[in-house]
This record gives C-alpha cells, structure tokens and sequence, in this order.
C-alpha cells in the first residue's frame, strides 16, 4: 500500500449509548459539537500543508450524522482528497436524510457505511440499540437516491437470546438491501461497558463460532469475499481505508482518541472532547500517548495483522503446530482458513518472523 | 542447686484444651514475664503456630515458685508431632494433664498419658474452662478417674483464661511433683530433647542434665553421633535466654556449640565430657520414620535451585524432614519429600514458600509401600511412577495404623461406617461412661492420608479425637491409576489405590481435570487407566472462537499487547505431548480438599 495515505476523522457524540459500546464518544455534551467541528477545521488545516495526498477518509464514531452535514464537510475543504479518493462516513439509520446524504454525495463523500447490527427488534433491544430496523431501508433508498455507489453494512451476532434463525434473518435482510460489502463483528465484551457487568447476557464462543460460519457460508455463496476476519465484500468493494491499518501503512487521526501511524511512530489523540477543543484553541498538541516499535517487534506486528488478512503471510512463518489451520493463498503464502480466521490470536501467537526469508 | 527445689514437667492436652493460655498464664503468675510484655502463646515464636494456634517446636522455660524451680517443657499438640511428645517426656518427672471441662479427655491426650504414665510420670489431673458455662467438672473428673485411675477429688479446676486455681495447680505442681535426681558428681549425661536452628547462632539445643555438672567452654564429646563440641554458651529460658556458668543435675536449659545442622544434635542424643567421659549413653530414642511422601516441585522450573537451597535450610530446623531429587515429565524437576504426616507435609510446604518466597506444587500425597515381583525381589517405593510393570508384580503391602478414636457414643456408628469405608479392622470397642466411647481400628495409613481427619470432624461435629501409631504392614488389593491427557500418562497424577476405589478416583480425577485444563486447538480426551484398561473419560472440547473481532486504528496497539499476554501466559503452561497445561490446573488438580 506505499504511496497510500489515510485520514480518519472521529465524533464522539452520540444520542444513546448502546450496552457493549467502548468507545469515545458522549450523549450529553451536544453543546461541544459546534466548537468541536471548528477545533477538527482547525486542525484539519493545520496540517493541509504537512500531509501527502490523501487516498482514503474514515469519519467513525460515536454517530457522524448526528452532526450538520455541512460544517462535518467543510472540515475536509482544505485537505488535498486525491481525485480517486475513497471517502467513508459511518451512519446511524435512524439519523440519515435525504438532505444529509445528498450534502455527503456532494462534498465527495463515495462510501456509507451503516450500522444495522440486526434486522430483529428483540435483538437490538437485546443490545442496547434504540434504531427501529424499518428505517433501515428508507436510509437505504436516500443513500441511493443521492447517488452513492457503495454501501456498508455493520451487523452484530452473539446478543443475548438472539438464535440462530435470527441471526440468519439479520444476515438475509441485510443481503437483500444490495450492500457491496458487509462487516459482521461477534459481540465483545469490553471493560467498563454495561453489558460487562451483567455476565449472563455474555456471549458464549461455540455459538458465536457457529454464527460465524453461518456468516461466512452465507455471504460467500452470494460472492462475497472474506478478505479480512470480520469484513466481506464483492469483488472490488474492498475498503482502502481499513487495508492501510493491516498492511502497516500511514494515516492521520483528527478530532479526539484518534489514532495515528506517520514513519514508524503511532501516537494518539486526547480522548474528551473539552481537552481536545481547548488543546486546539490555545495551540497546543493534542497527542496523549505515543510508542514507537522496535524492528523486531514491528516485524511481528507487520505478519500478526497480515495473517488476519486473505493476504496472508509468508508460509514459512507459519509453524507446524496451526498448519491446519491454514490455507494456500497463492505463491509461497498462507492464509487463514475459517476455522484459522476464528482462532487466528492462537495462530497470531505461534507466528515465528525469525523464520521468514529477509525481504 | 538444690535439686530438691526442681521440678521438671510438661502440659499434656489436646488442641485447644487451653495449653498455650495456661502457659501464658503461668509465665504472668510467676512473674516471668510482666503482663505489659505479655503477648498471646508466649512460647510459640513460629509465625505458623500462633497463626493455626499449635505448637510445633517444644520449648521450655524457667520459672520461679515459692523458692522452687520449675521448668516448664512445652511439647507439641498434634499426632503427627508425637514423637516429640515422648522426648519432651524424658526429660520431666511429671505432667499437668490439662483436659477441657467441657468436652473431656481426647484420644491424643489419652494416648499421651499412657505415655506418661509407662514412663512412671506423676500425673497432675487439671480440668480447665471452668469459666464456660458448658462446662461440667464434675463429670469429667470423674471421667478422669474411670480412664486413668486417678481420684476425682484429686483433680484440680482452673481456668487459665481467668487466671482462677492457677496458684494452687503450681502448688500442686511442687507437691506431688517429685524432684530429679542424679548425682553432680557423676560424670556428665545431659540429654538434648529437641534442637534448632538459629540463623545467627547456629543450632541452639535443650537439654537436661542427668548427671554431673556441664559449664561453659566444656569439651563435650556427643555419645550417639561421636562428635566433639566446644560449650559456647549455657543458659536458661525464663522466658528470654539468659547465660549461666553451669547445668547440674535436674536442671533444663539449652545449649550452644556452634554446630551448624540440627542433624548434628539431634534429640536424644547424651552429652558428656571428652575429659571425665560417662561410661554408657542414655536411653535415646529412634529417629522418627516419615509416613507420608510427596513431590514438591517449583511452579517456575528455574525455582528449583532455590528450592533445594530452602529444603537444606529448612532441614537445619526439621531433622524429621526427608527429600531427594525426582525427576517428573510432567512436572520437571523437583524433590521427593518425606513427612511424619499429613500437618506436618502442610506446615513444610508452607514454611517453604513463606520462608523462602517459592511457589511450589505438591503431587498427590503417597505412602511407603512394599512391592515384591516374580523374580522375588520386594522393593519399597514411595512414588507411583516407580510401581513395576503390574504383570511382574506378585503383591503389595501397604504400612498400616492402629487407629484410636474416642468420641461422644452417639457418633459411634457414623465413625463405624467411616472406618469401614476406609478399609478399618475394628480391633477394640470400649465405653469409659455411657457417653464416651473408644474405638480402635487398624487402617491401612493411604486411607488416613487422604482426608480421614477432616471426615471424622466432620461427621462428629468436631467432637471425636484421634490417635495413631504405626501397625506394619499388610498385603493390599493396590493397582495403580494413571491419568493419560491425549494418550499421554501425566505421572504427577498417577496414583495407588486400592482397587475397589480405583474408578472413583479416576472419576474423580478425569471430571475436576476436565474443569481445570484450557481448552486446545483439538479435542482433548482425558482418561482414567489401569495399565491398558481405560476406566474413565472426559473430553475437553476444541475450542473454537479465539480471536478480536475488530482490528482498526487504537485496536492495534492493544491487540499487539493482548497477543505477547497470551505469549506469555503459554509460557506459564506446561507441555504434557502437545496438550497445554496451566500450573494452575497442577497445583487445583493436587490440592487434597476438595
């Protein structure tokens, strides 16, 4: 991926936490959103002039269309977008509109990606969601209607109660909406969440392994590719963006608990949305954390990120022990199969980089 | 000194029939120790005996009575420590049998009476608590009088909680007590009752003089052992150590010869002078022969020089205490130990990793048994692994107990099935009142090993006591289980039972493994066998989900952090063939109570 370069733009607001959710982002402070937006503009333009032309864009969240399309856009007037560029913003359906999306289309936005999480009410109630599946496919029709092209769906399996037939339902409905590509991740749970403290709602593995390859043999009838542990898509729908995070490459991180990776050094951004606008405001940095790998280490990150990819990895790092684990992917490489892509942190920690061949 | 104004005994009781209280209450009464200073079991300065509340090295101490010398011998509280009961004995011309007023005469201070009364010792009867409202003196002195012949009338009441009748009891101490004898000008026989080691001076021994005179700077030559030893220091405990010039007859005090292994001075041992040499030794007494066996290997293999450092050391203080390198392929390398019973292998084993920092796992607990084979040959082995091939062998003999079990009648049957149970001959059934019975049993010593204490507490509400003493050996029906993870034996978990209970500890084993390992990459079968014969299977089933379902941005950070985790977690595994085992599982796996 030399040559690429990413942005990914976080907004952490959101008008409902869901149960299992980790990430940055806050329901009761929509009154930063203003002077958060002008803080991203800010620092958007302050580093116009420092970045490489820019071949992908991820706004993730918290819920990016939960704030005026318009002065979301207008963070990106000043970046150098190369033409081709492929530029995605995570939707909630619930908050799409015709309006919103047709600003999107026009400021050069090319890809959604929604998060459904389940066609089932009980499901969603199960994790937490607030969003009724029927707008679903109205968003679909305005994504469309405004002239986009691709389309990613989110989908969530392992909530408590939901079984098998709904599991396979979610994964019907979403197909049947024409997405090019789907992310179908197995509920985490994550510390500090609700759903953390409430064990008996936890996931069990066997069946969140049995969802998986539902998942899998669905999607890959229809022509959808797995090309990395949790992503599918159809020939050429591959996410640039989300490539540049698993082949090591460069990326600039925007707004608050945005991650970074320019020349080797990963560093990372203030997580509360205050510290950030005011870090901006005054000129200070926004960086919280920093780490820089040594070779060794990056070597290993570089093949344990690769082996989650249909990529692969060279085959002689891969030892005798996960060997059945693993599949041909072209010459001299390996790759996950799909009992590997589930236990792939069991083949990730077996990896011996000492034994790849120098490059 | 006076002889006459001596008098040398010890305080026979049960576990918390209140010895230590009294102990401490004496040391306050007589005024060797002022009550500011004065701290709950005064005499047990190991850690481990105030935390479990026993004693496990006897002491003595010197106290002061009405223009008497007493010296008080405190002696151990447990079975498995008796041994050390019968030197503390010899060195004493009488005992306080301290029973509680409440509960009555218990099986160990029965058998510990005996001892006494063998030893022609006066015995002082003294019942205690009689602060408890449970308390009932009049029974239980009258009990007193069936069981060991002594009169009701005769046997004291205290409480040594209050304080209440203690002068009296130090009265009768110098009463009926009577004083040594011996000769000062004899030549010297001193007898070293027990031995330890201090880190800064060496082993610091008891002892009493039986004969003659012993003063500082002495030449001493030690009979049993043939070794010579310069009297660095004499002195007395009243309760603090202070120097005297010289022991004669009757007196207790402890002695310092800069000897460097308590193996060196060991009890019983008679201690004359190289320049006026007694002709003939005292009585000593057998080295105590250890009962139970286990291995004990370092949770972290690169422990194991620091665990052969720590058993040395702690052998310096606990001569009783056997070990030799052992060699496990599960378990890597570790020692086998030899123990005078089941505290005793508890109290070694914590001593090594609170003393000395170290994290160990014990195997299953073994016996000695005796394996004879169709060449003829009997060979003794303590560990399992080393049972021949069954086709060679012709029998087994395991070493056996004779059991004494007293306990409130209404138990009696529940204490039956128990021994039946556990493979018990009854030998004797006697009622001391129509409340109080002694049973005696003779038991093979595996089934008393394993949890017979706890079960017999158990099943009497704690009321029945026990006692024990070897009884030879016996053939037994003994196969030997082994455990197979994947087809391969893990011989830590390799065990010898008798074959009627050989499915169940397979069963057992195969089910609490089964919860205790990981699962793999593959289906793991765990089996229960008898040379070929499987007799138990579980499965650990593969697993099947072990990855992180999202990958983006901050996720790489911490996934790379969460993989060289898991790295280092399969580095605190062991590999039994391709099957990975946490020493958790080990250690769970070979805990005895559950």
């Amino acid at each position: 991926m030399t040559g690429n370069f990413g942005i990914y733009l976080h907004i952490p607001f959101c008008s409902h936490r869901c149960d299992y959710c980790a990430f940055a982002t806050w329901t009761d402070r929509h009154h930063l959103i203003e002077p958060y937006l002008l803080a991203c503009k800010k620092q958007a333009q302050t580093i116009s002039s420092e970045v490489p032309e820019i071949t992908s864009v991820f706004v993730g969240g918290g819920t990016p269309n939960l704030v005026p399309a318009t002065e979301l856009m207008a963070i990106f007037e000043d970046l150098p977008l190369a033409p081709n560029v492929e530029f995605t913003v995570e939707c909630n359906p619930d908050k799409v509109t015709e309006d919103q999306m047709r600003i999107y289309f026009q400021s050069g936005v090319t890809r959604i990606s929604m998060g459904v999480q389940s066609m089932i009410p009980e499901v969603l109630e199960s994790l937490g969601r607030e969003h009724n599946p029927q707008n679903v496919a109205a968003a679909v029709g305005h994504i469309r209607s405004a002239g986009f092209k691709k389309l990613n769906l989110d989908l969530i399996y392992g909530a408590a109660g939901e079984t098998m037939e709904q599991w396979q339902k979610s994964l019907e409905a979403a197909l049947q909406l024409g997405p090019d590509h789907i992310s179908a991740y197995a509920l985490t749970v994550e510390a500090g969440t609700p759903l953390a403290e409430d064990p008996d709602r936890h996931p069990d593995d066997d069946v969140q392994a049995d969802k998986y390859v539902m998942a899998d043999e669905m999607l890959s009838s229809q022509h959808y590719e797995n090309y990395e542990i949790s992503n599918w898509a159809l020939a050429d729908n591959q996410c640039q963006h989300n490539h540049l995070y698993w082949s090591q490459g460069e990326y600039l991180g925007l707004g608050v608990a945005a991650h970074s990776h320019i020349a080797g050094r990963r560093f990372w951004s203030v997580r509360t949305p205050e510290r950030f606008i005011k870090a901006i405001e005054s000129g200070d940095s926004t960086e919280a954390g920093t780490e820089t790998l040594n070779k060794e280490d990056w070597k290993l990150e570089g093949l344990q990120l690769a082996i989650r990819t249909s990529n692969g990895v060279p085959s002689e790092v891969v030892p005798e022990s996960v060997a059945h684990l693993v599949e041909q992917a072209g010459p001299g490489h390996v790759r996950l199969n799909q009992a590997g892509r589930l236990l792939a942190n069991e083949v990730a920690v077996r990896i011996e980089p000492s034994q790849s061949k120098p490059s | 000194m006076d002889l006459s104004r001596i008098r040398n005994f010890s305080i026979i009781a049960h576990i918390d029939h209140g010895k230590s209280t009294l102990s401490d209450r004496i040391l306050e009464i007589t005024g060797a120790v002022d009550a500011r200073t004065m701290r709950a079991q005064y005499l047990d300065t190991m850690d481990l005996e105030r935390e479990r509340g026993i004693t496990i090295k006897a002491q003595n101490v010197r106290v002061g009575w009405n223009d008497h010398t007493l010296h008080l011998i405190d002696t151990p509280g447990h079975v498995d420590f008796g041994y050390e009961v019968s030197r503390s004995l010899a060195a004493c011309e009488g005992v306080v049998l301290l029973v509680d007023a409440a509960q009555g005469i218990e099986a160990q201070t029965l058998a510990n009476c005996y001892l006494a009364l063998e030893n022609e010792l006066e015995i002082v009867a003294v019942l205690n608590k009689i602060d408890l409202p449970a308390a009932d003196p009049d029974l239980y002195a009258s009990e007193i009088e069936n069981v060991l012949g002594l009169p009701a009338e005769q046997v004291l009441r205290i409480s040594a909680k209050t304080g209440e009748g203690i002068p009296a009891l130090l009265d009768a101490i110098v009463e009926r007590i009577p004083a040594p004898k011996g000769d000062p000008e004899a030549p010297l026989q001193a007898l070293i009752f027990d031995s330890h080691f201090d880190q800064y001076r060496g082993v610091i021994s008891s002892m009493r003089v039986m004969n003659g005179r012993i003063r500082t700077n002495d030449k001493l030559r030690f009979m049993q052992l043939g070794g010579n030893h310069d009297a660095l220091e004499l002195g007395v405990r009243s309760p603090d150590p202070v120097p005297v010039d010289e022991l004669g007859p009757g007196e207790v005090g402890y002695l310092i010869a800069s000897i460097k292994d308590v193996g060196q001075a060991k009890s019983g041992e008679t201690v004359t002078l190289v320049s006026n040499p007694a002709a003939i030794a005292l009585d000593g007494y057998d080295d105590p022969k250890p009962m139970v066996f286990c291995g004990l290997y370092p949770v972290d293999g690169d422990e194991y020089p620091a665990l052969r450092e720590a058993l040395h050391k702690l052998k310096l203080n606990d001569a009783s205490v056997t070990f030799e390198p052992e060699t496990s392929g599960a378990l890597g390398f570790g020692f086998r130990c030899g123990f005078l019973g089941l505290l005793h292998m508890e109290i070694v084993r914590e001593r090594l990793e609170r003393e000395f920092d170290l994290s160990l796992i014990a195997t299953a607990p073994s016996v000695a048994y005796k394996v004879s084979t169709d060449d003829g040959a009997v060979i003794q082995i303590d560990n399992p692994s080393e049972l021949p091939e069954p086709a060679s062998i012709t029998h087994i003999e395991e070493p056996m107990l004779k059991v004494g079990i007293l306990s409130p009648s209404s138990y009696t049957g529940t204490i039956m099935e128990l021994c039946q149970g556990r493979r018990g001959t009854m030998t004797r059934m006697e009622y001391l009142s129509p409340e109080r019975v002694e049973l005696q049993y003779v038991i093979p010593l595996a089934e008393v090993v394993t949890d017979f204490f706890d079960q017999l507490k158990s099943r009497t509400q704690g009321y029945a006591s026990l006692d024990y003493e070897p009884e030879g050996y016996q053939i037994g029906k003994l196969v030997k289980v082994d455990i197979l993870l994947n087809g391969e034996p893990v011989d830590a978990f390799s065990t010898i039972v008798h074959n009627d209970n050989a499915y169940d500890y397979g069963r057992r084993m195969a089910e609490k493994l089964q919860e205790l390992i990981p699962r793999q990459m593959f289906d793991v079968p765990i089996q229960a066998a008898i040379g070929g014969r499987i007799i138990a299977r579980q499965t650990v089933k593969a697993k099947r989900k072990d990855v992180l379902a999202k990958c983006y941005g901050g996720d790489i950070t911490r996934k790379r952090k969460l993989l060289e985790q898991q790295k280092k977690g399969k580095k605190r595994m062991k590999a039994i063939g391709r099957v990975e085992v946490p020493n958790e599982a080990f250690v769970s796996a070979l805990r005895l109570d559950d």
